[in-house]
C-alpha cells in the first residue's frame, strides 16, 4: 500500500524546506514560547488591588475608621485617594484612576450605634462587567463579616450568646490557592499546539501549488496516503518538540504543579496533534493558496479555540447552541485533558471520552485530507 | 526506424473542460526509440494530451496505451515507467541540486545501493557537476532545465514526456538540450517532446502538427515538406527585397510571401507560372540580378500553410 521509502524521502525534503524557511522556522520554534509567555504572565483572570476612592463623611467617628481598616487590610482593594466631594470622584471614575468609589455617609456611625441600619454607598464603574461584578463581591464579603462581628458584639451587650446558622467552610481542591495561572496555562499550552499545527501546515500543500511542484510530483507515482504521511511527519515532530518545551515552561517558569501521568499527557498530546495537522493539511489541499490557506487556518482554528474551547469562558456558561459548536472543537477535549493531568492528576478512566472525540477528530481530518487530495489530484 | 514496436498509441482522444474542447478526438501513434515531435502553437491542445499520457488527468473519451499500460485505467503503471518533465520549472528552488536528485530518488524508490551511482550519471548526462551543492533557485534556466531532465531520468525510464524543454532558453542551451535528447534516443529511449519552436521540429524523428485541439499534419519532416503542403514554395532574391514583398503578393499567383532572412518565400499555386510572373514584374520595373527558384519548403512554411488552411477550411 504505502511505502515507506517514498514517505521516507518527502518527510527528509520537507524537513529541509522547513529549515531554510526563516517563517516556519520562527513559527515552530519562537511564536509558541512568546505565546506562552505572554499568556502566562499577561493574562490573569485574578482581581486584586482593586483601586477604589473613599470619601469617609463620618470620619470623626472611630466605628466608621475600623470599619474602613478592613478594606485597608485587604489584598484586594487599594484605597488610593480619600476625597471629600462627588466631583473628584466622577473625575476619577472617567479617567479610569480608580475603578469604585465608597462614600460613608456621615450618620454611619449613628446609625449602628442606634441599632438601625447604616447605608453604604457604592460607586462602580461597570464598564468592565465582569470586573465590576467581582470588585462588588468582595465589598459585599467585607461588609458581610464585618456585619457578624457586630452582630455578635450586639448580642453580646445584652448578654445574650450568638446563635450560629450556617458558616460554609470551603476547601478548594486542585487548585487551593485559586491561582488563575494554573488555570490559563494549560489552555494556552492547547492553543499554541492547534494554532502551531495548522497554521504551519495551512501552506504545505498550497505552497507546492503554488510553486508549481505538485506539477512534477503528481507525474510521479506516489501516492496520496504516502503524501499527506510525509508531509504529517515533520509537523509532528516540531509540533512534539513545542509539547515539551511547553510543558517544561508550565511547570518551572509558571510553577503549574504536574500530577498526572507524563506518558498519558505524550499519547493523548500526540493523538491531537494528529487531528490539529491533519486539519491544517486539509485546510491546505483546500485552500490551493499559501495566502488564503493561512487565513482559513486563523479562522478555523485561532478564534475557535480562544473563544469556544472553555480556555477563558467556561463552556457550560454559553448558550445551548454554542455549547453543541464547541463539540467541533478539538480543543476544547484537550484542555479539559490537560487541566486534569496538570491540576487534578486524574488518569485515562476520568477522561477516555475526551479521548475517544479527539481519536475521532484525528482519524476524521486525516482520512478527509487522504481522500480529498486524491480527488483534487487524481 | 530500427524498432517497430509501439511506445504510444491513441485513438480518438478527447479532453473537454466544460464546453472547451481542448483535445478533439485525436489518434496517432509514436514508435520505440524515436524522437515524435508534437508541434503547435500555444494553446493548441500540446500539454493536455502530454498531461493525458502521463496519467496526470485523465481523458473525457477515447482510448490509448503508453509502453503497453492503459491511460485510463493503468495511470499509477505509466507514472512508474515514464519521465516527465514539465512546461514550468517545477523542481524545488529551496533545495540544493543535489537534495533534489535525493529527493526523486527516494520517490521513485530507487535502491540505496544504486542512488549514489544514478546520482552521478544524471549529474553527468546533464553536466550539472559545477552546480552540485548549489540551491536551485540561484542557477540559471538553462542548467534548471537540465536538472529537471536528470530528475525525470532517474529511474531510468523507456519513454520521457518533455512538454516545451527549451521554451525561454538561449539558443545555444537549446541547441545541448537537443544533443542530450538525442543521445537519449540513440539509447533506445522513446523521445515525446512537445514545442511550438518550429526549427526545433527538423529534430525529430517524426511529428504531428496540432492546432486548435485537432492533428492537422503528420509525417517525418521530410513528408511533411514534400506531401503536406499542397501549394509550392519560391524563393526570391533581390535587392529591397522588403520593398517588393507587398508587391509579390499582389500577382494573382502568390497565395502568400514573407521574409525570410534577406529573401522573399512565396507561398504559389503553381511554381511555374508563379516564377514567370514574378520575373516579368522583375523585368518590367528594370530590376536586375535577382534569382527566383523553387525550394524545398521549411517545416515552417509547411506548418503556417497548413494552419491557415485549417482556417480556410473551418470558416463559419
Amino acid at each position: 500500500m504505502m511505502n515507506l521509502k517514498r514517505v521516507a524521502a518527502i518527510s527528509k525534503k520537507e524537513f529541509i524546506q522547513i529549515k531554510r524557511d526563516p517563517r516556519s522556522l520562527t513559527l515552530a520554534l519562537v511564536i509558541p514560547v512568546i505565546l506562552l509567555l505572554i499568556f502566562g504572565y499577561g493574562l490573569s483572570l485574578d482581581i486584586d488591588h482593586v483601586r477604589m476612592a473613599v470619601w469617609n463623611q463620618d470620619a470623626s467617628s472611630e466605628l466608621s475608621r475600623k470599619f474602613l481598616l478592613n478594606f485597608i487590610d485587604s489584598k484586594y482593594f487599594r484605597i488610593t485617594k480619600y476625597t471629600d466631594n462627588y466631583r473628584d470622584i466622577e473625575h476619577m471614575i472617567d479617567s479610569g484612576e480608580i475603578m469604585m468609589a465608597m462614600v460613608i455617609p456621615k450618620d454611619f456611625s449613628h446609625y449602628l450605634q442606634s441599632g438601625k441600619q447604616a447605608p453604604l454607598q457604592l460607586l462602580v464603574d461597570g464598564s468592565d462587567s465582569n470586573t465590576a461584578t467581582i470588585a462588588m463581591n468582595y465589598v459585599r464579603s467585607v461588609v458581610a463579616s464585618y456585619n457578624a462581628v457586630l452582630l455578635v458584639d450586639a448580642l453580646d451587650r445584652r448578654g445574650l450568646e450568638p446563635v450560629m446558622a450556617i458558616q460554609s467552610r470551603p476547601r478548594i481542591w486542585f487548585n487551593m490557592g485559586l491561582n488563575s495561572t494554573w488555570f490559563i496555562v494549560p489552555g494556552v499550552l492547547s492553543m499554541i499546539m492547534m494554532i502551531i499545527a495548522a497554521l504551519l501546515t495551512s501552506i504545505t500543500v498550497a505552497r507546492e501549488w503554488e510553486r508549481g511542484t505538485m506539477e512534477q510530483l503528481i507525474s510521479t507515482p506516489v501516492k496520496a496516503p504516502e503524501l499527506i504521511i510525509g508531509k504529517f511527519i515533520p509537523y509532528f515532530t516540531i509540533g512534539f518538540f513545542d509539547l515539551i518545551v511547553g510543558v517544561v515552561m508550565a511547570i518551572f517558569l509558571f510553577g503549574v504543579p504536574f500530577r498526572g501521568n507524563i506518558i498519558l499527557l505524550f499519547g493523548l498530546s500526540a493523538l491531537f496533534l494528529t487531528g490539529a495537522l491533519s486539519q491544517g493539511i486539509l485546510i491546505s489541499i483546500v485552500g490551493k493558496t499559501q495566502i488564503l490557506s493561512s487565513q482559513l487556518a486563523i479562522l478555523l482554528t485561532f478564534i475557535p479555540t480562544m473563544l469556544l474551547s472553555g480556555f477563558i469562558y467556561p463552556i457550560f456558561n454559553m448558550p445551548k447552541f454554542v455549547q453543541v459548536v464547541t463539540y467541533f472543537v478539538p480543543a476544547s477535549y484537550y484542555i479539559v485533558i490537560l487541566r486534569d493531568l496538570f491540576l487534578k492528576g486524574v488518569g485515562i478512566s476520568s477522561m477516555w471520552d475526551q479521548a475517544l472525540f479527539m481519536c475521532l477528530f484525528a482519524f476524521l481530518m486525516l482520512g478527509l485530507a487522504i481522500r480529498k487530495f486524491k480527488k483534487k489530484v487524481f | 526506424m530500427n524498432n517497430s514496436k509501439t511506445a504510444v498509441r491513441v485513438e480518438k482522444l478527447e479532453k473537454k473542460f466544460g464546453d472547451f474542447t481542448a483535445v478533439n478526438r485525436i489518434d496517432f501513434e509514436v514508435k520505440e526509440g524515436e524522437i515524435f515531435g508534437f508541434l503547435g502553437p500555444n494553446g493548441a491542445g500540446k500539454s493536455t494530451t502530454i498531461r493525458m499520457l502521463c496519467g496526470i488527468i485523465t481523458p473525457t473519451s477515447g482510448i490509448g496505451t503508453v509502453s503497453g499500460f492503459d491511460i485510463i485505467k493503468e495511470q499509477h503503471s505509466i507514472k512508474e515507467n515514464i519521465g516527465y518533465m514539465s512546461q514550468r520549472f517545477s523542481l524545488y528552488d529551496d533545495l540544493t541540486v543535489e537534495e533534489n536528485i535525493a529527493f526523486y530518488s527516494g520517490i521513485y524508490k530507487i535502491p540505496q545501493n544504486l542512488r549514489r551511482e544514478r546520482a552521478e550519471e544524471v549529474i553527468r548526462l546533464a553536466d550539472i557537476e559545477g552546480f552540485r551543492s548549489r540551491l536551485t533557485r540561484t542557477i540559471s534556466g538553462g542548467w534548471k532545465q537540465r536538472l529537471a531532465l536528470g530528475c525525470a531520468l532517474l529511474h531510468k525510464p523507456k519513454i520521457i514526456f518533455l512538454d516545451e524543454p527549451t521554451s525561454g532558453v538561449d539558443p545555444i542551451t537549446r541547441a545541448n538540450f537537443w544533443g542530450i535528447i538525442k543521445s537519449l534516443a540513440g539509447k533506445g529511449v522513446t523521445v515525446f517532446v512537445t514545442t511550438h519552436y518550429m526549427d526545433e521540429a527538423e529534430n525529430c524523428d517524426r511529428m504531428v502538427l496540432i492546432y486548435k485541439g485537432t492533428i492537422i499534419a503528420t509525417g517525418t519532416p521530410t513528408e511533411m515538406k514534400t506531401t503536406q503542403m499542397k501549394q509550392e514554395v519560391v524563393e526570391i532574391t533581390v535587392a529591397n527585397s522588403e520593398d517588393w514583398t507587398d508587391r509579390i503578393k499582389k500577382i494573382p499567383e502568390v497565395k502568400e510571401t514573407a521574409l525570410f532572412g534577406v529573401n522573399i518565400h512565396a507561398v504559389v499555386y503553381e511554381s511555374g507560372k508563379a516564377i514567370s510572373a514574378i520575373k516579368k514584374m522583375f523585368d518590367e520595373a528594370g530590376v536586375r540580378g535577382y534569382a527566383v527558384k523553387k525550394i524545398m519548403p521549411s517545416l515552417e512554411d509547411v506548418f503556417v500553410s497548413s494552419i491557415e488552411t485549417y482556417d480556410e477550411e473551418h470558416k463559419a
